[in-house]
Parts: structure tokens; C-alpha cells; sequence
């Protein structure tokens, strides 16, 4: 009885050995395990066995076959099945670098990108964004800021005037609309409907008559700075446009205030920045706010001082990523675009 | 304004700064800059060649072979007989000329060797005034005075010294460093240096018209304060002092005549304009100073006639014949000629903003001009006076002074001195310094203000300091620009630098993180970003059917751009074109800007608008990224197709209306103007009033429990006459299904068939589920009916 066991077992062993497919080995799993098998032949002889301790053993060695046989199967289905895997993924190999598409992101203008990294940085220094409209008054973008009719230094703006072409839209003196020439009305702005403290940066776009060349475009991009608060001195002025300069270009650069003149700012500077090269490069205008333009905006200049600043935002593009040309920056050509 | 420095170093006690031994014009540069005068350039000239030394020529000789050059012996002082090649033929025997001696390095590079032709040797080589750097003559050699010593350096028997020029980009607020004077007196302050400004032994004769020799009228008292002629007598026309003719030439002055160059270098000096008339062709012996008139003519100094008008002011001679435009530029007929022998002289103070005015609209635009366009001290003219006539009487030494002078002044001669105060306190507290009284007194007096103690410091305060402001400084009006001239001295770079810690929250507002946020979304889908010029073309704006009112540039650049944009579209479509004919289709834009129709307020309405450009696409492209760009923002808006937007497909377009307005556009270009446009492609597009939907933030979603319970979809399918737009019928579908719905799907638009024509099939997929439950038959069927009725009254039939 156990040799019969014993080539049962062994057969069934011999015969999974010998499967190649899985439907192979689902049949002959069938066979090997249904009624009719040798072994189930086996086990319903047991009951012919009178001696109790000789029925147990050949029952253990009858359970001890069946379950060998239960796990080769068992083994044979894995073995099989993880070919089969095997052989599907290898034929399922793909070359991932047959680009077929090209990227689709689409890309922000070079200027938006500054704009957004100036104005991240002034946010983190605790300012807040302010804006301001296009098309300006004579008022706002001359006269509150220390420029009256026939200042000389209106002269250097070469500014942009308009009206309604249809005469039914115009109102006021004819002259007195123009295309901000720079940012600064919206200090003015900024002065009139908020109370201080003040801790505004306004980016924004300008206008200027200039012929469009290399480093001149008619329509530009500036961003002002404008604090006013009690105590505020030169010295935090020096200091914003340090930590700036720091913030902005890295920690290698430094920067200087050097004295010049801007009708709405007393004492006023330029500021230059100072690379790790070591060479200076003169980046905007600022100083602190000149009491009649504090006076154009309601503000007390006794009770309150403060500071002001402004430089290119487009220059900004154009020396991270050395851009030869401004006029490049806005033929909309998506050569260009794409390149950032 | 450019400076020489040997002139600019006469006026200071340079010497005593010690440290200006090395470097020293690097050094001047530096200070200059860090007062506010800034050096744009530092321009090296006078430089000589060494080795380059004057010789004689003894005799010149041809060469059978050589036609070109010629053999040239001349003595370079040492007696001995040197032979050069030379390639120019004109010098005569007893030139002297510039001899290159063997082993000079030339500015070019070019190193004089023992060179032969035709076996001779050449011994040197003599040299044009371009090679040695003397200008641009290159024409033949430099000849110089028969009279020069031999054998000495060219420099020197030129009297040729090198020099640096100091290019200075002057601020509008400083016109006294138009003048030599007023910069050395920046630079000895700063430098602490004794200052030393030109002084005179003379006094100025009194003002007494009677007896002056010229008369003076003053017609125009607002425009000309101060009007000062004298008759100097006992002159003789020649050549300006040699000092004074290689200054003045050094610093880019072509020196004229004695009289002239006095002029010229009195205004340089001081920042005083003057001129100087012959007495003998100044009509009636007399000035009148008066508004010009409509149409008057006059022939100026640089032989252009020009056609004057009110706007601008004329000095006139007694008989009102005008004799030149006042500030800007004298006439041609009473110039200082060779026969000259008596002037009347001018020394005047206008106004600035009106000399600006006239010389602008003149487009004339003289050294006096542009001195007395910033302002003139109205009281430097006394010592410029006497200047002018030391200076003249070096070269004419019978020269004659009148013994009165005419001297007019008018109400608007501003006062030889004004008055500041200067409150110690508000200097620290506007600069972040900690400056005394002294220091701050110590930092003004150098510079001209002249300080008394108004207020002694106390305990509790710096006190108060009286400043004078002087007749040069007509910038400083108010105690700010005292403090500026304080900050100045002192030196913008000893102030500490503190960052002020801002009490306010440092954010975006909401309109500008939904822009952002916005842009992200656009850039996500694939849409690049432009910025075309907001400046347009009229025919621009018709071409792409744009109507709203214009604004239009009084003063355009060029009439292509001379209107403002009233929407983004016609950029964009440029921007498209530009790119197709680069060979790049399909190209995906947006831009975000503002538009600018004219309003009936006082400015224009001026809106930010967003518009997409889909080049290569058609109006289900601009719905679909309607849809995200709606989602993305949490907005909504009904397409209205019954009133297509101008300048677009008539029958593929919409108006986007929240409520009853109208926020944006959507669809596809018009063919017509795509075509004149000159874009090959279909466009399709999305307008946006950002104004419209930025500022206000939908509230934040509020949560609901997704459902655990199955759900069922109902798949029906209706036929819609074509007026009936889909979003009706989606509407009623919502309403049908009730608080039951989760999605309803459009996933099948089906034409022709057995459809009737005018009519089209579209098939939905709604998937129903309740929250808390198992839908049961029952409930299935009874929505589907609900939904049927609702799209029958949309009028929406159930396809069968």
C-alpha cells in the first residue's frame, strides 16, 4: 500500500514535471485531484484497512502525498504563470525615448516672470501690491509729485498725451490725459485712499515717446516702492534696498544710494547694485518722499515720513537672462517666448 | 557738462587732500560721483608718444624706383643728418616736423623699426597729427611752428600736457555746477580743501545810466530781472593768451578771438552766459528787452534765420532792431569782428521756464541756453563782470571800462539771499543720523549757506539753525533740500542701513491671487503668454472689427500707433500672423492687459481683460477651455449666441452674460477679418473682462459626504430643434433629475439620418445616486419621467 502511495505520487510529480502550459497543468490538476485519481482510489480503500494503527499511517502517508501534489501544482501554476508574465512583458518593451510629442506647458512672458518673483520678494518683506490705472491725470502724474505746469524736469519724460477721439467723450482741459510716464501716480493713489503705515510695491506698465532700440521701448514695465510710517529715515530706505538687492539677486550683491534728483523725493538717490564681480550697475531712483507729495496725498509730512522707489522691471528679464535686445521681449514670437 | 581737470584743479587747494597722490583723477571721479555730480565718463587726453621728438628738414629727394615715397634728411637738433622713407610731399626744406625715432610703440600698434626700401634704410618715420593722436588729419605730415626748438618731444613744443576730461551727468537741481566754480566748491568741501574761487581787484563801477554810454529798457520785467551792459573801450581783436586758447580747446571750445574767449571762459568758469557787442553796430547805443512779436525775423550768431514769436524774448538795440534771442543766442550783425575796438557787454538773468520754453520751441539749444534754462545766479553777474574785464585786459592792455554801467533790475530778481530754517531733529530724523549742530553747520557753511542758531540745542531737542541759501542755489526752497545738502556732505554711504519691520501682513490681494492663479491655469493648458503694444493703428482696430470709442495719442510716434486698444484681439491676431509667417501654426496665446474706451468720466474706462487665441482651433475649443477657466475660477456665465460679438463668426460665437451683463466673448474669429489679418487659420477665441471676475473670490466649497450607496445611470437621448441650445437642455435634464443627479454627460451629437432636418439628436448620460441608499426601481423610473417632461418643456422630445 504505501509503494502504491509512493508511484502515485511520484507519477503525479512526473507528470507536472513534464506540463508546459497552464491549461496543461488546470487538466492534469483535475485529474490528480478528482475521484478518480490513483490516490483518491488510494484513500477510498482505507476503509478495507481493519487495523486501526496501520489504517492512520497509510492515512498520514495518503494526506502527506496528496498535499505534495496539491503544492506541486501549486508550483507549477507559479512557475508557468510568472513565464507567461515574463514573456509578455518582454514583448511589451517600449523605447521611452521615442519623443513623439513635444512639451505643451505653455510659458509665461519673461516680464510676467519678473513681476511675480519682485513682487514674491516685497511680500516677503511685508508689502502688499497696489495698482493703478494706465491712463493718468496731468494731476496724478505730475503735479502731486512736485511737478507743476512748467516744471523743466516734465521735459525729460517725453510723454504720451491723449483724448476721446470722438469729442462727445471728452471732458476737462484738453493736455490733461496722458499715459503714465512712470509709476509713481499710483503712490499718489496708494496716499489717498489708505491711511498709514503704508508698505506698497506697484508694478506696473509705462509710457514713454522714445523710439523703440535696443534699451528703449515706448511701452515699458517699472515697480515702485512706497513706505510711509512714523520714524521712517534714510537709513531704512539704505536698508530696503539692501535686504531687496540681497533677496533679489543673491547674497554676493551689495548696493550704494548715491546722490541725484527726482522732483518728488528729498533727500534723493540713485541706487546701484554692486555684483560679486565687483563691478557697479546703476539700477533705479529713490528717496524719501518730499513733503508736498506727502501733502498731495492728505498725509502730514510732520507726523509722518517715508520712502519711495522704482526701477525697470524689464531690465530685470533682460540681465537674468541676457537678452541683447528689449525690442526681442515683445515681438510675441513664440521662438522667444518659449525660450523661458 | 565736461570739466578739465588742471582747470578744474585751480579753483581748489588739490595738494592739500594728500591722499590724491596716486590715481588722483580716479580719485576726483569718485568724490564727484558721491556728491551727486556724476562722472558718466573720465576721457584721457593730451597724451604724447614717447620717442616722437621735432626735427628740421634739411633737403628732400626722389627715387628713380620708387614713386610713391620719397627720401626725406632731416636734423633732429643733434647736427647729425637722419634719412627717412617717407609717403606725404608736404613739407618744405625748413618744416619742422614730428620724427617717430627708432623703437616708438605708435597708438596703433606699430613699432618703428630701421625698416628698408630698396635697400635704404629709413632712420624713423615722421608722423601725421591722426597718428599722433592730434586728430583726424591724416592728409600729410604734421607741420609745426618754424620757431620750435629741435629735438624735443612734439608734447612739448606743442605745449601739449596730458589731462583727463570729467564727463558730468548733472541733475536739473544743481545749475551751479555748470560752472567750473560751483563744482570745485562741491569737490573742496568734500575734500575739506581750501576753496578758491577767482577774485577781482576791481570794483563795479556804479549803475548810472546817464552815463554809462548805453542805455538798457526793460520791457519785459517778468521774464528778464536783471539786465547789466557796460562799454569797455580800447580793445584790440586777436588771438586769446596761449593759456587760455589750449584750455579753452582742450575743453572742446574752438578758441575765436580774445574777446570771445573771454566770454567764453567767463561763462565756463562762473555759469555766467554774457555777450559781447561792437559798440559801433548796437543802433542807439542802447539795449531794449521785449516780448518778440508775431513773425519777426532774425539771422542768430550760427547764420540760420529764424522766425520768432511771443512766446520767446529779444534783447534789441536802441532802435529795436533786434540783436539776439535773450539766453539762447546773439545776432549775426553786431558780432565781434577784427575791426571791433568798443563793446557793450551783456550780463543778464531770465527767467528759467520761459528760456526753456523759447529754446525748446526754437529747437536752438546753446551752453548759454541750457545754463540759463536751470537757473543763473542773478548775482554772480557783479564779479563775472570784472572777471571778463581782467581776463580781457591780459590781451588788450589800453582796455577802457566806462566809468558807470547801466544796471536794471525788476521785481523778479529773486533776492540775493533767502533764509531756512533747519531744525537739528528733523535733519536725524529724516536722514537715520545722529549729527550735532556743529556737524551739521560744518557740513553747510563750506558750501555757501551761511548758519546762525536760531534755536541753541537743549536737552530735549538739537535746535534750530538759521541757513542763508545762497543766489546759486535757487533748488533749495525748503529745509528738505538743506537736509539733502546736509545727507550730501555728509555722505550717502556713512548712513547706517536699517530695514524697517513693516506692521502690515505682506500678501497678494484677491484679485491679484485669482490673476495668478488664472495664469497658471492658461499656462497648463498649453497657452503661451504676449504682450503686444496697446497702441494701434485706427485701420488696425476697424480691420478687426472693434467699435467700441476710442482714445487716440495726441502725439503718437507713428500713426500706426496712434489709438489706444478698446480689446486685445487685434495684438493677439497680429501676434498670430507674425508667427504663421515664422512657419508656426497652431500657435495658443493669451494675454492679460488692459483696454482703454473712452468714457463719459474724467478718465477712460480703463479694464483688464484676459483673451485667449487658439490659432488652428474651432469655437468648441474656446468653450472647452471656457469650461476650465470657469472651473478654475469659480465663476459661470450663459453663452448667448443670439447677439454674436462684433468681429466674430457670426454663427460660432457667443456673449458670456453673468446675469444681464456682459463679462467676455467666446467662439471663433470672423473669416473676414482673420483674412485681413492675413492668418490662413481658423481662430478660436476667449475674451474676459478680468475686472468683471476677479476682485470677488467664490466662497470656499463646502464639504459634502461622497456616497457609499451605488449609483445608476440613465443613458437618453432627445431630439432638439437646432435653435435650441444643448444648455437648456442640460438645465432641464438637472431639473428632471433633481437632488438625485451626479453628472450629466453629453456624449453624443448625432445629425441627419432619420432626423429631421433642423433638428438634431442629443444623447446624455445622467448617473443618479442617493446619498444614503440603494436606488430602487421605482425611483429610477420616476426620474427618468421627471426628466422627460422637463426636457419636453425645454423642447427636447425623446428619441424613440
Amino acid at each position: 500500500m504505501i509503494n502504491d502511495i509512493n508511484s502515485a505520487q511520484v507519477a503525479a510529480i512526473d507528470s507536472l514535471a513534464a506540463a508546459s502550459t497552464l491549461d496543461e497543468v488546470n487538466r492534469l490538476a483535475a485529474d490528480l485531484t478528482s475521484k478518480k485519481s490513483p490516490i483518491s482510489q488510494l484513500k477510498a480503500g482505507l476503509g478495507a484497512i481493519t487495523d486501526a494503527e496501520e489504517r492512520k499511517q497509510i492515512g498520514q502517508a495518503i494526506n502527506a502525498a496528496v498535499g505534495q501534489i496539491a503544492t506541486a501544482i501549486e508550483t507549477k501554476r507559479q512557475e508557468l504563470g510568472d513565464a507567461v508574465r515574463q514573456a509578455k512583458v518582454a514583448a511589451e518593451r517600449l523605447d521611452l525615448t521615442e519623443f513623439l510629442t513635444e512639451p505643451t506647458r505653455g510659458h509665461a512672458h519673461v516680464v510676467t516672470q519678473a513681476w511675480e518673483r519682485l513682487e514674491d520678494v516685497f511680500i516677503g518683506m511685508g508689502y502688499q501690491v497696489a495698482e493703478g490705472p494706465e491712463v493718468e491725470t496731468d494731476w496724478h502724474n505730475f503735479e502731486a509729485l512736485n511737478m507743476g505746469e512748467g516744471h523743466p524736469a516734465r521735459g525729460e519724460f517725453d510723454t504720451l498725451f491723449v483724448e476721446a477721439v470722438d469729442e462727445q467723450y471728452r471732458s476737462g482741459d484738453p493736455g490733461r490725459l496722458l499715459l503714465r510716464t512712470h509709476t509713481s501716480p499710483v503712490q499718489i493713489r496708494t496716499m489717498l485712499t489708505n491711511e498709514p503705515p503704508i508698505y506698497v510695491v506697484a508694478p506696473g506698465r509705462v509710457f514713454r515717446r522714445d523710439t523703440p532700440d535696443a534699451t528703449h521701448m515706448p511701452v515699458f514695465h517699472q515697480i515702485e516702492g512706497l513706505v510711509i510710517d512714523e520714524g521712517i529715515t534714510m537709513a531704512h530706505l539704505a536698508g530696503t534696498i539692501e535686504a531687496f538687492t540681497k533677496a533679489f539677486f543673491g547674497e554676493g550683491f551689495t548696493s550704494r544710494l548715491r546722490p541725484s534728483y527726482f522732483p518728488f523725493t528729498e533727500p534723493s538717490a540713485e541706487f546701484d547694485i554692486q555684483l560679486p564681480s565687483g563691478d557697479w550697475l546703476e539700477l533705479g531712483g529713490c528717496g524719501m518722499v518730499h513733503p508736498n507729495v506727502l501733502r498731495a496725498g492728505g498725509i502730514d509730512p510732520e507726523r509722518w515720513s517715508g520712502f519711495a522707489f522704482g526701477f525697470g522691471i524689464d531690465r530685470m528679464a533682460v540681465m537674468r537672462h541676457g537678452i541683447a535686445d528689449l525690442r526681442e521681449m515683445y515681438t510675441n514670437d513664440l521662438r522667444f517666448i518659449e525660450q523661458f | 557738462m565736461k570739466l578739465l581737470q588742471s582747470w578744474l584743479a585751480e579753483y581748489l587747494d588739490l595738494p592739500a587732500a594728500g591722499f590724491l597722490e596716486t590715481d588722483i583723477s580716479e580719485q576726483i571721479a569718485e568724490q564727484l560721483t558721491s556728491l551727486g555730480l556724476a562722472v558718466e565718463e573720465m576721457i584721457g587726453v593730451g597724451h604724447t608718444v614717447d620717442g616722437v621728438i621735432t626735427a628740421k628738414v634739411l633737403r628732400t629727394e626722389s627715387h628713380v624706383d620708387a614713386a610713391k615715397v620719397h627720401r626725406v634728411y632731416v636734423d633732429a637738433g643733434d647736427g647729425v643728418e637722419r634719412h627717412v622713407w617717407c609717403g606725404a610731399f608736404n613739407m618744405s626744406v625748413g618744416d619742422v616736423v614730428p620724427l617717430a625715432t627708432l623703437g616708438t610703440e605708435m597708438p596703433d600698434g606699430r613699432r618703428i623699426e630701421r625698416r628698408g626700401i630698396l635697400g635704404i634704410d629709413s632712420e624713423g618715420m615722421l608722423c601725421s597729427a591722426s597718428e599722433l593722436g592730434l586728430g583726424a588729419d591724416h592728409s600729410g605730415i604734421m607741420l609745426l611752428d618754424p620757431s620750435t626748438p629741435l629735438g624735443v618731444p612734439y608734447g612739448e613744443a606743442l605745449g601739449v600736457r596730458p589731462d583727463v576730461i570729467f564727463d558730468l551727468d548733472l541733475t536739473r537741481n544743481r545749475p551751479d555746477c555748470w560752472g567750473y566754480v560751483g563744482v570745485a566748491r562741491d569737490l573742496a568741501a568734500r575734500l575739506g580743501v581750501e576753496f578758491r574761487p577767482p577774485g577781482t581787484a576791481r570794483a563795479l563801477p556804479a549803475s548810472d545810466p546817464a552815463r554809462a554810454g548805453v542805455s538798457v529798457e526793460i520791457r519785459d520785467p517778468e521774464r528778464c530781472g536783471r539786465f547789466l551792459a557796460i562799454v569797455i573801450s580800447g580793445i584790440t581783436v586777436g588771438p586769446s593768451a596761449p593759456w587760455m586758447a589750449q584750455r579753452l580747446t582742450a575743453a572742446g571750445m574752438r578758441p575765436i578771438n580774445n574777446v570771445v574767449d573771454v566770454s567764453n571762459y567767463v561763462m565756463l568758469e562762473l555759469n555766467q552766459p554774457n555777450h559781447a557787442y561792437d559798440l559801433h553796430h548796437l543802433g542807439g547805443s542802447g539795449f531794449i528787452i521785449r516780448t518778440a512779436a508775431e513773425g519777426e525775423r532774425l539771422t542768430t550768431l550760427d547764420g540760420v534765420e529764424r522766425s520768432v514769436t511771443p512766446a520767446d524774448l529779444l534783447i534789441c538795440d536802441a532802435t529795436n532792431t533786434p540783436v539776439g534771442i535773450a539766453g539762447i543766442m546773439g545776432g549775426l550783425d553786431s558780432e565781434i569782428s577784427d575791426s571791433t575796438t568798443s563793446i557793450a557787454l551783456e550780463m543778464a538773468w531770465f527767467q528759467a521756464g520761459p528760456i526753456l520754453a523759447s529754446a525748446t520751441r526754437l529747437g536752438l539749444r546753446s551752453e548759454a541756453s541750457a545754463r540759463f534754462e536751470r537757473g543763473v545766479d542773478p548775482w554772480g553777474i557783479d564779479l563775472a563782470v570784472n572777471r571778463f574785464i581782467d581776463l580781457l585786459a591780459e590781451t588788450c592792455p589800453g582796455l577802457e571800462v566806462q566809468s558807470a554801467v547801466s544796471d536794471i533790475h525788476t521785481a523778479e530778481l529773486p533776492a540775493a539771499q533767502r533764509e531756512v530754517s533747519v531744525r537739528i531733529d528733523r535733519v536725524n530724523g529724516l536722514l537715520g543720523t545722529a549729527l550735532d549742530m556743529d556737524m551739521v553747520r560744518s557740513l553747510l557753511v563750506p558750501i555757501g549757506f551761511a548758519c546762525q542758531i536760531e534755536t541753541a540745542p537743549s536737552d530735549d531737542t538739537g535746535g534750530v539753525l538759521a541757513a542763508k541759501v545762497p543766489s546759486w542755489r535757487p533748488d533749495c526752497e525748503g529745509e528738505v533740500d538743506l537736509i539733502e545738502e546736509v545727507a550730501r556732505h555728509y555722505g550717502y554711504h556713512r548712513i547706517e542701513k536699517a530695514v524697517p519691520l513693516s506692521p502690515v501682513h505682506g500678501h497678494l490681494s484677491v484679485a491679484q491671487t485669482r490673476r495668478r492663479h488664472l495664469r497658471q491655469v492658461l499656462l497648463g493648458l498649453g497657452i503661451s503668454e504676449a504682450m503686444p503694444n496697446p497702441f494701434l493703428g485706427p485701420e488696425t482696430a476697424a480691420a478687426a472689427g472693434v467699435t467700441l470709442p476710442m482714445m487716440r495719442i495726441t502725439n503718437p510716434l507713428v500713426s500706426d500707433e496712434s489709438v489706444l486698444r478698446t480689446s486685445l484681439r487685434p495684438g493677439l491676431l497680429r501676434a498670430i500672423a507674425f508667427n504663421e509667417s515664422h512657419r508656426r501654426d497652431g500657435v495658443h496665446l493669451y494675454e492679460i492687459g488692459h483696454v482703454y474706451p473712452a468714457g463719459t468720466s474724467e478718465l477712460p474706462d480703463e479694464a483688464e481683460m484676459l483673451c485667449v487665441v487658439l490659432a488652428g482651433s474651432q469655437a468648441p475649443a474656446a468653450v472647452a477651455l471656457w469650461r476650465e477657466v470657469a472651473a478654475a475660477l469659480g465663476i459661470g456665465a450663459r453663452l448667448d449666441q443670439d447677439n454674436p460679438p462684433s468681429g466674430m463668426h457670426r454663427t460660432r460665437s457667443a456673449s458670456l452674460l453673468a446675469g444681464k451683463s456682459r463679462i467676455g466673448a467666446i467662439g471663433e474669429i470672423d473669416p473676414a477679418v482673420t483674412e485681413a489679418f492675413d492668418i490662413s487659420e481658423r481662430v478660436a477665441i476667449l475674451e474676459l473682462d478680468l475686472s468683471a471676475v476677479l476682485e470677488t473670490a467664490p466662497a470656499p466649497a463646502k464639504w459634502s459626504a461622497v456616497s457609499r450607496a451605488p449609483s445608476s445611470d440613465l443613458d437618453l437621448a432627445f431630439v432638439v430643434a437646432e435653435e435650441v441650445p444643448a444648455q437648456r437642455i442640460d438645465r432641464a435634464i438637472r431639473q428632471g433629475a433633481g437632488s438625485m443627479v451626479v453628472s450629466v454627460s453629453l456624449f453624443d451629437v448625432f445629425r441627419g439620418g432619420s432626423l429631421e432636418n433642423g433638428t438634431r439628436s442629443l444623447a446624455y448620460r445622467v448617473r443618479l445616486q442617493a446619498p444614503d441608499r440603494t436606488l430602487t426601481e421605482a425611483d429610477i423610473s420616476e426620474r427618468r419621467a421627471a426628466i422627460i417632461a422637463a426636457v419636453a418643456k425645454a423642447g427636447g422630445v425623446l428619441r424613440s
